[in-house]
């Protein structure tokens, strides 16, 4: 098994930070996995996070300059790493200035991944390099099939989202109130979040948002376009999702299954990223 | 006594005090005829930290009244440490500072002048005590680094700010190298992130130390000092010997002096991180990048003797101030061969059989009094990880 990548390019490298960043938020441990095109952060830890999911995919050549990468064998040719989401993306923050960032995959004592930066530092001549040791746990191949990419529902109700930094500023003010939220869409460009307490009701309207155009044979093609469908969902998982997104995304859907799930597609440039909460039972 | 001070210099006493607050939770403060001295210990005994401010740094300097004693006296850090807490404002608002006894010598009076006329006086009570001195001698540390202070300070950055420990060493290529200290955890599973950073020695204006050489000390201590030398764009000299030994960091200036002694950890399994470690490996070992960045893991840590370095509280110490004492050389000396007996005693850890913990409670101060002085017995102090006084 090998690994060694490098990144020379500076925007590729905020860019990777940030999306290092963005997982941190969304998932304390995640699995990193490795194939000869892609990167993928994954959470599929359905006990663990409550049943949220969680698929990150990035082309590695948009990316990387160098990138080899040798799995568990020929026929499997990928690497799964468990990891702790932070400890990436603090060792990224570090290469902010840098000159070339290296990732390679080595064992110094334990299994690690070696993230290396070179740093240019303009008070001095020579060039500082600062390495980081970040531990992982190499997974076995018997569990890798938990960990493959989910299969998008259909879906009854797809819209695009409004300004995220909106709802999440919508969102975090009725986590004070409630533990619960309902998330509703409907096909004529309308989103409500909804919460419901004894004393009090509060619903947050969004209007004149897209639907996107969905496959001609699906679900929701006979549904009365002002039917919402909705989910009731923990209120903490959707604010843990938008407290992730730091920048705004390319694009932004949200599909919902009617009372089971929520699931969140996004685009950050080129990184796809999957989110799916389902409901409360 | 009376000190006045004015302009910038009230700010970078302001500094002072917040670099020595991350160290003790008491202000030794001491007016000589050298100058002001600012003292500190942490309670484990494993770091002391000293300011001296010569006469010059002052506007007006008068150590003590014609016929008083001098002054030696104990403040709590928290109360002293409360008329600098917001430095911006001290830079902003504050014209002079004066720092004088109370006409009844009941309190510490600390005035400062600030814009608008306005007055603030702060009545700090305190408590007489004898001089907190340390004895160690930076000449007769081996080895030497000198750099600007921004270099370790920018270097410092790549570590996560709950890092307690961190090891200092000189690797291949005479590359200076701080390594995140992590000990070793029983269980794999829950391993913390490794970070080292490497500096080339063309950022060093003085570099005598071998390769292989390392020591590991408290970085929450350090950063204190660190972020007052940065402030005052000073260099700063690291003193240091083999793992054990303190390390000392001074500053030195025309109007201030800095000495910071931390303890060092004694490595007692050299093999642990070196090469030649026993552990089979799963995978492969990968070989090592081309260009040099060494890892501490080639260092062959030697197994030494303990060493400590002695508190000592004496009387009548005029004048020495900061400077190692020359007074009590022979008990000092003694001091260091009573030590490891005296230590094993007293450390509950050290069981015969069992490997003593890679802790800092090798080290400490004990009380090296002379006799006729010691209010107390010498009192060996289990320095304890000072990562909970920092």
């Amino acid at each position: 098994m090998k690994f060694r990548a490098k990144i020379v390019d500076l925007a590729c490298l905020n860019h990777f930070t940030r999306v290092s960043n963005m997982i941190a938020k969304l998932a304390k441990t995640c699995t990193l996995r490795i194939s000869p095109e892609k990167l993928n952060f994954i959470l599929c830890d359905k006990l663990a996070s409550g049943g949220v999911s969680m698929w990150c995919e990035l082309e590695q050549e948009n990316f990387f300059s160098e990138f080899q990468m040798e799995g568990v064998s020929e026929e499997n040719n990928e690497i799964y790493l468990e990891l702790t989401s932070e400890n990436l993306s603090r060792a990224l923050k570090t290469a902010q200035n840098s000159r070339a960032l290296k990732i390679k995959l080595t064992n110094k004592h334990f299994p690690c991944l070696t993230v290396s930066v070179e740093l240019q530092v303009s008070s001095s001549s020579s060039s500082r390099i600062v390495v980081h040791d970040i531990p992982i746990k190499v997974l076995p191949r018997r569990l890798w099939k938990d960990l493959q990419e989910p299969s998008i529902p259909d879906c009854d109700v797809s819209i695009c989202l409004p300004a995220l930094k909106m709802m999440k500023s919508v969102v975090e003010k009725m986590r004070n109130i409630s533990n619960q939220l309902v998330i509703e869409a409907n096909l004529k460009g309308e989103l409500n979040l909804k919460i419901e307490t004894e004393l009090v009701c509060v619903t947050t309207h969004f209007k004149d948002l897209e639907n996107p155009l969905l496959p001609s044979d699906s679900v929701s093609q006979n549904r009365h376009p002002e039917d919402m469908a909705k989910v009731h969902i923990d209120i903490k998982k959707l604010l843990q999702f938008l407290a992730g997104q730091q920048v705004t995304p390319t694009k932004a859907v949200c599909n919902i299954v009617n009372n089971r799930t929520v699931h969140f597609d996004l685009l950050l440039e080129d990184v796809s990223l999957q989110y799916f909460i389902p409901a409360l039972s | 006594m009376k000190c006045l001070i004015t302009g910038g210099n009230v700010k970078v006493l302001g500094k002072a005090v917040h670099s020595l607050s991350r160290i003790g939770d008491e202000l030794y403060l001491e007016p000589l005829k050298d100058g002001l001295s600012l003292r500190t210990v942490n309670s484990s005994r494993s770091a002391y930290a000293c300011f001296l401010f010569a006469p010059l740094f002052f506007q007006q300097y008068q150590a003590a009244s014609p016929g008083q004693d001098l002054l030696r006296c104990k403040i709590l850090m928290k109360a002293f440490l409360s008329v600098f807490r917001s430095l911006a404002i001290v830079e902003k608002s504050v014209e002079k500072c004066c720092i004088s006894l109370s006409g009844s010598h009941s309190h510490l009076v600390v005035q400062l002048h600030c814009k608008y006329g306005v007055k603030k006086t702060h009545n700090l009570s305190f408590q007489d005590c004898e001089s907190l001195q340390a004895v160690f001698d930076p000449a007769s540390c081996p080895h030497l680094l000198r750099t600007p202070a921004r270099v370790l300070a920018e270097a410092v950055l790549s570590f996560p700010l709950a890092l307690t420990e961190v090891t200092l060493g000189i690797g291949r290529g005479r590359r200076v190298i701080l390594r995140s200290y992590q000990e070793e955890e029983a269980d794999s599973t829950s391993k913390a992130m490794v970070t080292e950073t490497s500096i080339g020695d063309e950022d060093f204006q003085q570099l005598h130390a071998p390769e292989g050489i390392a020591v590991t000390f408290c970085l929450k201590e350090f950063r204190g000092l660190l972020s007052f030398a940065e402030s005052a764009n000073l260099p700063l000299t690291i003193h240091f010997d083999v793992p054990g030994r303190p390390v000392i960091f001074t500053i030195e200036d025309s109007l201030l002096d800095a000495h910071f002694v931390l303890a060092t950890l004694l490595e007692q399994d050299s093999c642990s991180q070196g090469p030649c470690s026993p552990k089979p490996h799963h995978q492969p070992v990968p070989q090592k990048q081309a260009h040099s960045t060494p890892h501490l893991d080639d260092f062959t840590s030697d197994d030494i003797d303990c060493y400590m370095i002695a508190m000592e509280t004496t009387g009548g110490n005029e004048g020495s101030g900061a400077q190692p004492s020359t007074s009590l050389p022979p008990v000092s000396l003694a001091s260091h061969d009573l030590a490891p007996t005296s230590e094993e005693e007293a450390e509950p850890s050290t069981v015969p059989g069992t490997p003593p913990p890679k802790k800092f409670r090798s080290l400490f101060f004990g009380s090296i009094l002379a006799p006729v002085h010691s209010p107390q017995g010498p009192n060996p102090v289990l320095a304890e990880d000072s990562d909970g006084e920092g």
